[in-house]
C-alpha cells in the first residue's frame, strides 16, 4: 500500500499544439485536504479533468492507490471512486433538482426499475445535511447560480467518494453557505476521504487546507505545508514575481456626472438600482457571482432591458432597447464571457474589429475592404495585439489577446461610457497590468468607466468608488479611501430584505 | 408527494404551496393541449352528431396509430436534440422487403415477418445513428441524406413495381385489422409500445440518460454517459419502430408501393412537437406525444366530417400545428412570470 | 481552459496589416476545389458513356429543370449562413403558383394574377420572419408548420384542378430562351440572380451580419447587430424568391396544380450543404453553393442518360451529401489514433458492425433476385 491514494507523476497535455500541463506532478494523500493554487490558465482545470480521465494526458502516469491507471472516460474514474464538481456548472437544466444529483446512478428498485420515492428522499436527505432547502421538483433552468453550485455539491457528495476534487465550489455562497459547506468537508476528511480542492479564497485555503500545490502557466511551482507558508509567498509562486506597481491607477478629478441610474429594476433579477458615474471616473461594482452585476450592465446597455425606472445619460433620460441604440448613445460594453458573448471567434480580427462600427466601411452597404482593414489595424496596433496580421482567425489568440481585441473593438466606437464586464478574467499577468494601465489612460482622459469585477484586489486597486450588490440589490457604497476587502466581502453576502419592482 | 403520479413530470412545473390549483394545472405542459382538443371535440360533435360515436372514435384511434409508434422513436431522437427525417424511407424501403418475402413465400409465419421488419428496421437506424455519432455529421443531414438514400433503395429493389392486396397473404392482413382482444391489433400495438416506451423514459437509467444526453451534452459526458451509445441507441430504436410501422402498414393498407408512407417524417415530427417536445432536445413525454398525435387524428376526422373539403384540411392542420406552437410559446411565459 | 500564447510568431511586428500573400485558397476554399474536380470527373465520365452528354440542345434542356431548386437556393443559402432553415419554400412556391392558377383560371389578366402570387409569396414570408425573427420560435419548428399551411393553401385554392393556357407571353419565363442564344430565360435570370446574391452576400455589410450571426448570434447582438430585423428580411426574401421559382416553374410546365415542387425543399437544402454550407451556421460560399448545383444538375443528367430511375438519381445524391461530411471527419479521426490505445473492444465492434450491414445487403440482394425474377 502506498502512501498516496493518488500520484501524479509527469502529465503533460496540449491542446491543438499548445502545452497546457507541463511535467505536473502532484500527490493527494487520503484523508487530507489539498488546496490547488493557481492564477486562471495556470492548468488546474485541465489537471481536475486528466485525474477524472475526461481528458487522457498525453505523457506521465496516473497512480492510484500505487496502480498505473488509464481512465478513458469519467465513468472509469467514477468508478474507481473519483467525483468531481467542476468549474463550468454541469447541471441538465430540463430535470429536477433531485434527478440532478442523481444523474447516471438512479437508485435502482429489486425489479430494476428506477425508484424514484428512494430518489427523493434520499435528495431530501442530503440536502438537509447540507443545511439548504430546495424544491425537489424544481427544474435546474430555474435555479440562481448559487443554487445550482449547491446541487453540483450535493451530487458530488452523493457519490461517496474515496478522492473528492472541488473546482471553485464557493464562487457564488454566502458565508453561511460556505461554512456549512467546509463543516462537511471537514467531517468527510475525518473519515478518510482525500480531498482536492480549488479557490481563488486565500483565506478560504488556510481555513480550510493541509497542504497546497502551486501551479503557473502549466508547470509545477512548489508543494508545500500550508502552515508553513504566508499569503504573500503564496502570491508570489502564483505570479512567479513581486509585482511592484500592480495596479497604475492615476488620481483623477472627476467631472460631471454622465450616467444616472434610477430605480432600476428588471422583475426577478434586480430591484432598485441606483447610482452615478461621472467622467474620468472608475466605478468599480463587486459582488459574488451571481449577485445581479452583469445583468445590470446588460439592461444599461439595452441587451436585456430593465422593467422599471431610469436611466439618464447626461441629464437626458432614455430608455435603452438594443445594444444598436446604446452604441449610437456613446456606450460600449466589454462582456465577460469573451468567447460567447464578446468575440465571434471564427471570424478575422478584422471582422471583430470592425462589427459595431462597420456601416463607416461602407458605401450604401457595400464593404470598402481596404478602408475597414486600415482602421481595423489600426485599432489593433494601438491596443498592442500580437497576431501575425489582421486577417487572422480569432480562435487563434491567446486570451489575453483576444480580450485586446475586443477592447480595441469597443474603443473604435470611440464610447463615452465603457463597461467592463470582468476585464482581465483569464488573461496573463502581463496583459492583466496593461489592460489596468490602459483602463487608467482612459479614465485620465475623461472617459467614464463602469467596472464588474470578482477579483477584489483589482476593484480596491482600480477603482475610485466601489457599489457592492448582493442578490440583485445595491448592498454598499464605499469610497476608495473607505472601501477594504473585510467590509465589501461583508457588503456582499449580507442578507438582503426582499422589496419588489413597481 | 405521489411518486405514481409524476406522470409528464419532464414537463411539470415544480409545485409550490403558494399557488392555487389551476396554476397548478396550467403548469402541466400537456394541460394546454388538452383543452385545445376539449374545445374542438365540443364545437365539432355540435355541428356533425356523427362524431362523438363509438365508431367514428375507433376510426380516429386506428387512423393514428401508426403515427403514434413512429411519433414516439421520434420524440426519443429530438429528446437527444436529434431529428431523424429517413423514418418515412425505413418505412417505405421495410414494407417493400417485407411484403416481397410475403409474396414470394406467403407460407412465412407472420411473427417471423414482424422480426424482419424489425431488424431491417434497426440495421437502417443504425447506419444513421453511426453516421451522426462517430462520422460527426450533423442529425438533420445525416437523415435528410439517408432518406434520399433508403427511398432510392425502395426503387432499385422493386424496380418500381408494388405489391397489391391479393399479393398478400390473408392472415398478414388481418395482423392490423384482426379484433381477437375486442379492440383492432393496430390500436393495442400503439398501446402497447406506448407503454413500453413511458416504462423506457420514465423507469430506466438508460431512458433517463436519454433527458440527459439532451439537456446538456457535456454535463453528461462529465456525468459519467456515454453520449455517443445514447445516440446510437435512439437512432437504433427509431429504425426498429419504423420497421415494425412498416409491416403494420403494408397490413393495414394491404399493399406495399414505392412511395409508402412518403411525407410521413415531417407528420411525425408534427406530432411531437404539438405534444411538447422540444426540438432543442431534453424535454418530451409519451403522453404529451399521444395527446399530439390525437390532436392531429381529431382534426383530420373533424375536417372531414363537418365536411371541410378534403383539400382545405392541410392547411387547416398546418395552420393549427402554428397556433399549437405560438400559444404554447405564450403560455410557458406566463407561467414564468406568474412564477416569479 | 483556455490555451494561452498560441500561435504567436515574430513578435517583433505585433501585428501586420494583410496576409503576406494572397493565395487562391483565400478566395476559394479547399471545399470549392473538391467541387470543381468532382464536377471535371462528373464531365469526363459521362462524355464517355453517352455522345448525348455534351450536346448544346440537351444541356440548354435539362438546365432550366433546375432553376427552381436554383433560385429557392439562393436566399437559403443566407438562411443557412445565419444558423437557421427553411423548410417551407417548395410548399410557398406551390401556394404562390397555384393562387395565380387559381386567378388565371377566374379570367384575371395573367400579369396581375402573376403578381398576386408573388405577393402571397412574399406574405409567407413575412409570417415565417415574424415568427422566427420576432417571435424568436425556432426556426425548424415555424417551418414545419408553414410548410404544412402553405401547401394545404395551395390544395385549397385549386384541389384537385390544375390551372392552364398560360399565355405564350407568360410561358416564356419557363420555356423561352434569351433572344439569339440557346440560353434558357430561367438560367439567364438564375445567373443574374446568383450573382446579386453573391455580390450581397460577400461584399456587403448586410452579408457581414449574416455571418456574424451564423457564427454566433449573441456576440452579434452584443454587437449592435439588429439580428431580428435580418431574420425578418431574409425570410421575407426567400418567401418572394420561393413565390418566383413558382412562376418559373408553372411558365415552364405551361400549367399548374397544387402539388407543383412537393419534396424540393430538401433538394434545396441538399445543393446548398453539398455547396459547402456548414447547417450550423457561419460557413459556405455563394460559389459553393453554385458549383454544387452545377454538380447535381450534371450528375442527374448523365444518370438520366443512362436511364437510372430519378429516385435512384436522388440516392447518389444523397450519398454524396453524408460521403462529404463524413470523409474529412474520418480522415482526421484515423490520422489521430494512437496505437497503443486501441483496444480489442472497439476492433470487434467494428467488425460486428460490418458483418451485420453485410448481411443486410446479403439478404437486399438475395430477396431482390427473386424480385427481377418476377418482374
Amino acid at each position: 500500500m502506498s502512501e498516496y491514494i493518488l500520484e501524479l507523476k509527469d502529465i503533460s497535455k496540449s491542446f491543438s499544439g499548445v502545452e497546457v500541463l507541463h511535467n505536473v506532478s502532484f500527490t493527494l494523500r487520503p484523508g487530507e485536504v489539498h488546496a490547488l493554487l493557481g492564477e486562471n490558465g495556470a492548468g488546474k482545470s485541465t489537471m481536475v479533468k486528466v485525474i477524472t480521465g475526461f481528458h487522457q494526458p498525453d505523457n506521465g502516469e496516473i497512480l492510484l492507490d500505487g496502480q498505473p491507471v488509464q481512465f478513458s472516460d469519467t465513468r472509469e474514474s467514477r468508478q474507481a471512486g473519483i467525483a468531481a464538481i467542476y468549474q463550468e456548472l454541469s447541471l441538465f437544466p430540463d430535470l429536477d433538482v433531485a434527478e440532478n444529483i442523481f444523474v447516471g446512478r438512479h437508485p435502482i428498485t429489486t425489479g430494476g426499475r428506477i425508484d424514484w420515492r428512494k430518489l427523493y428522499a434520499e435528495a431530501g436527505k442530503l440536502l438537509d445535511s447540507l443545511g439548504v432547502q430546495l424544491d425537489l421538483r424544481q427544474k435546474a433552468r430555474n435555479l440562481s447560480i448559487a443554487q445550482q453550485q449547491i446541487v453540483e455539491i450535493a451530487r458530488a457528495f452523493s457519490i461517496n467518494a474515496r478522492i473528492l476534487i472541488m473546482d471553485e465550489p464557493t464562487s457564488s455562497l454566502t458565508l453561511n453557505e460556505v461554512a456549512d459547506l467546509f463543516h462537511l468537508v471537514r467531517s468527510l476528511r475525518d473519515k478518510g476521504t482525500a480531498i482536492i480542492f480549488i479557490s481563488h479564497r486565500l483565506e478560504e485555503l488556510f481555513e480550510l487546507a493541509d497542504r497546497v500545490t502551486v501551479l503557473r502557466d502549466g508547470f509545477w511551482v512548489d508543494s508545500c505545508m500550508l502552515k508553513d507558508v504566508t499569503r504573500d509567498d503564496l502570491i508570489r509562486m502564483m505570479v512567479g514575481r513581486t509585482i511592484s506597481n500592480q495596479f497604475p491607477k492615476l488620481d483623477v478629478c472627476a467631472g460631471e456626472v454622465v450616467l444616472k441610474v434610477e430605480h432600476l429594476c428588471r422583475e426577478g433579477v434586480f430591484e432598485d438600482i441606483n447610482f452615478e458615474l461621472r467622467c474620468g471616473e472608475i466605478l468599480g461594482m463587486a459582488g459574488l457571482v451571481g449577485a445581479g452585476r452583469t445583468n445590470v450592465a446588460r439592461a444599461i446597455f439595452g441587451v436585456e432591458p430593465a422593467t422599471s425606472g431610469s436611466i439618464i445619460l447626461a441629464d437626458e433620460a432614455v430608455t435603452i432597447t438594443s445594444p444598436q441604440q446604446a452604441i449610437k448613445l456613446g456606450l460600449a460594453y466589454v462582456p465577460e464571457d469573451r468567447q460567447h458573448h464578446g468575440l465571434i471567434t471564427p471570424m478575422q480580427i478584422t471582422s471583430n474589429i470592425s462589427l459595431p462600427t462597420l456601416n463607416r466601411y461602407a458605401n450604401h452597404g457595400w464593404l470598402q475592404g481596404k478602408k475597414e482593414r486600415k482602421a481595423s489595424f489600426e485599432a489593433a496596433r494601438q491596443m498592442e495585439v500580437r497576431a501575425n496580421h489582421v486577417q487572422q482567425l480569432a480562435r487563434e489568440l491567446s486570451g489575453g489577446n483576444q480580450q485586446k481585441v475586443v477592447l480595441a473593438k469597443w474603443l473604435s466606437t470611440n464610447p463615452r461610457i465603457l463597461i467592463l464586464d470582468e476585464p482581465t478574467r483569464g488573461i496573463d499577468v502581463g496583459t492583466k497590468a496593461a489592460v489596468h494601465a490602459l483602463m487608467s489612460k482612459l479614465a485620465a482622459q475623461g472617459m467614464a468607466i463602469l467596472m464588474i469585477s470578482s477579483e477584489l484586489p483589482e476593484i480596491l486597486g482600480m477603482s475610485d468608488r466601489v457599489l457592492v450588490m448582493r442578490e440583485g440589490h445595491v448592498t454598499g457604497h464605499f469610497y476608495r479611501n473607505e472601501a477594504t476587502q473585510e467590509n465589501i466581502i461583508t457588503a456582499a453576502t449580507q442578507d438582503v430584505r426582499a422589496g419588489s419592482c413597481q | 408527494m405521489n411518486i405514481q403520479n409524476t406522470a409528464g413530470e419532464a414537463h411539470k412545473k415544480a409545485t409550490t404551496k403558494k399557488t392555487g390549483f389551476w396554476m397548478n394545472l396550467l403548469r402541466v405542459r400537456e394541460a394546454g393541449i388538452s383543452l385545445i382538443i376539449l374545445i374542438l371535440v365540443v364545437l365539432v360533435s355540435l355541428r356533425a352528431p356523427a362524431f362523438l360515436t363509438a365508431d367514428n372514435f375507433m376510426d380516429i384511434l386506428m387512423n393514428i396509430s401508426i403515427l403514434v409508434i413512429v411519433s414516439l422513436a421520434q420524440t426519443m431522437v429530438l429528446i437527444t436534440h436529434g431529428i431523424d427525417l429517413s423514418v418515412s424511407s425505413i418505412i417505405g424501403l421495410v414494407a417493400m422487403m417485407v411484403a416481397f418475402i410475403l409474396k414470394q413465400y406467403p407460407g412465412t409465419p407472420i411473427f417471423s415477418a414482424v422480426l424482419l421488419g424489425m431488424a431491417l428496421g434497426t440495421v437502417l437506424g443504425s447506419f444513421n445513428g453511426l453516421v451522426i455519432t462517430f462520422g460527426n455529421v450533423p442529425p438533420i443531414i445525416a437523415t435528410l441524406g439517408s432518406q434520399s438514400i433508403f427511398r432510392g433503395l425502395v426503387f432499385y429493389y422493386s424496380q418500381g413495381t408494388w405489391i397489391n392486396s391479393f399479393e398478400l397473404p390473408a392472415n398478414f392482413k388481418l395482423l392490423s385489422k384482426g379484433t381477437p382482444l375486442g379492440l383492432p391489433n393496430l390500436v393495442i400495438f400503439a398501446v402497447v409500445i406506448a407503454v413500453l416506451v413511458y416504462f423506457f423514459l420514465k423507469y430506466t437509467r438508460t431512458g433517463r440518460d436519454i433527458y440527459a444526453v439532451g439537456s446538456n451534452p457535456d454535463a453528461a459526458q462529465f456525468a459519467g454517459i456515454r453520449t455517443h451509445r445514447v445516440k446510437l441507441l435512439v437512432y437504433m430504436l427509431s429504425g426498429l419502430l419504423s420497421g415494425f410501422a412498416a409491416v403494420l402498414w403494408a397490413s393495414r393498407f394491404e399493399s406495399a408501393q414505392t412511395n409508402t408512407a412518403l411525407g410521413f417524417e415531417l407528420q411525425t415530427v408534427t406530432a411531437s412537437v404539438i405534444g411538447g417536445v422540444s426540438t432543442s432536445g431534453g424535454a418530451g413525454t409519451v403522453p404529451g406525444v399521444l395527446l399530439g398525435a390525437l390532436l392531429l387524428g381529431i382534426i383530420q376526422n373533424s375536417l372531414t366530417l363537418v365536411r371541410i373539403s378534403a383539400f382545405w384540411q392541410m392547411a387547416a392542420q398546418g395552420l393549427l400545428i402554428l397556433i399549437a406552437v405560438i400559444s404554447d410559446k405564450y403560455i410557458l411565459e406566463r407561467v414564468e412570470k406568474i412564477k416569479k | 481552459m483556455k490555451a494561452e500564447n498560441s500561435q504567436e510568431l515574430k513578435p517583433e511586428t505585433l501585428i501586420a496589416e494583410k496576409a503576406e500573400h494572397y493565395s487562391l485558397s483565400t478566395l476559394f476554399k479547399h471545399w470549392e476545389w473538391m467541387l470543381v474536380g468532382l464536377i471535371i470527373a462528373v464531365v469526363l465520365v459521362n462524355t464517355n458513356l453517352s455522345p448525348y452528354f455534351l450536346n448544346a440542345n440537351n444541356l440548354s434542356r435539362t438546365s432550366s429543370d433546375f432553376m427552381e431548386i436554383g433560385l429557392m437556393m439562393l436566399p437559403m443559402v443566407f438562411i443557412i449562413v445565419t444558423g437557421n432553415i427553411d423548410l417551407s419554400v417548395a410548399s410557398n412556391m406551390g401556394m404562390s403558383a397555384s393562387f395565380m392558377g387559381l386567378l388565371h383560371n377566374m379570367g384575371v389578366n395573367i400579369w396581375v394574377a402573376a403578381l398576386a402570387g408573388l405577393l402571397l409569396g412574399t406574405l409567407g414570408g413575412v409570417l415565417n420572419g415574424y415568427l422566427v425573427g420576432r417571435v424568436k420560435l425556432p426556426a425548424l419548428v415555424v417551418t414545419l408548420g408553414t410548410y404544412a399551411f402553405f401547401r394545404g393553401l395551395a390544395y385549397g385554392f385549386l384541389g384537385d384542378q390544375a390551372a392552364r393556357n398560360y399565355p405564350p407571353e407568360f410561358t416564356y419565363f419557363g420555356q423561352g430562351k434569351v433572344f439569339g442564344t440557346l440560353v434558357p430565360f430561367s438560367v439567364a435570370l438564375f445567373a443574374v440572380l446568383a450573382i446579386l446574391f453573391g455580390l450581397v452576400l460577400h461584399k456587403t455589410t448586410f452579408g457581414r451580419y449574416l455571418y456574424a450571426i451564423g457564427n454566433n448570434e449573441n456576440a452579434a447582438i452584443y454587437s449592435g447587430v439588429p439580428v431580428s430585423k435580418i431574420k425578418f428580411r431574409i425570410y421575407v426574401l426567400s418567401g418572394f424568391i420561393s413565390a418566383l421559382a413558382g412562376l418559373i416553374l408553372a411558365a415552364r410546365f405551361g400549367s399548374t396544380r397544387p402539388d407543383n415542387g412537393t419534396g424540393l425543399e430538401l433538394s434545396v437544402i441538399t445543393a446548398a450543404v453539398l455547396g459547402g454550407l456548414d447547417i450550423n451556421g457561419g460557413k459556405g460560399t455563394m460559389y459553393g453553393a453554385a458549383l454544387s448545383l452545377l454538380l447535381i444538375g450534371l450528375l442527374k443528367f448523365g444518370m438520366g442518360l443512362m436511364n437510372i430511375q430519378s429516385q435512384v438519381q436522388s440516392m447518389v445524391v444523397g450519398l454524396l451529401l453524408i460521403i462529404s461530411i463524413l470523409l474529412p471527419h474520418f480522415v482526421s479521426q484515423i490520422s489521430s489514433i494512437r496505437k497503443d490505445r486501441i483496444r480489442w473492444k472497439s476492433i470487434l465492434a467494428i467488425v460486428a458492425v460490418v458483418l451485420v450491414f453485410a448481411a443486410f445487403f446479403a439478404f437486399f440482394f438475395w430477396s431482390r433476385a427473386a424480385v427481377i425474377a418476377s418482374v
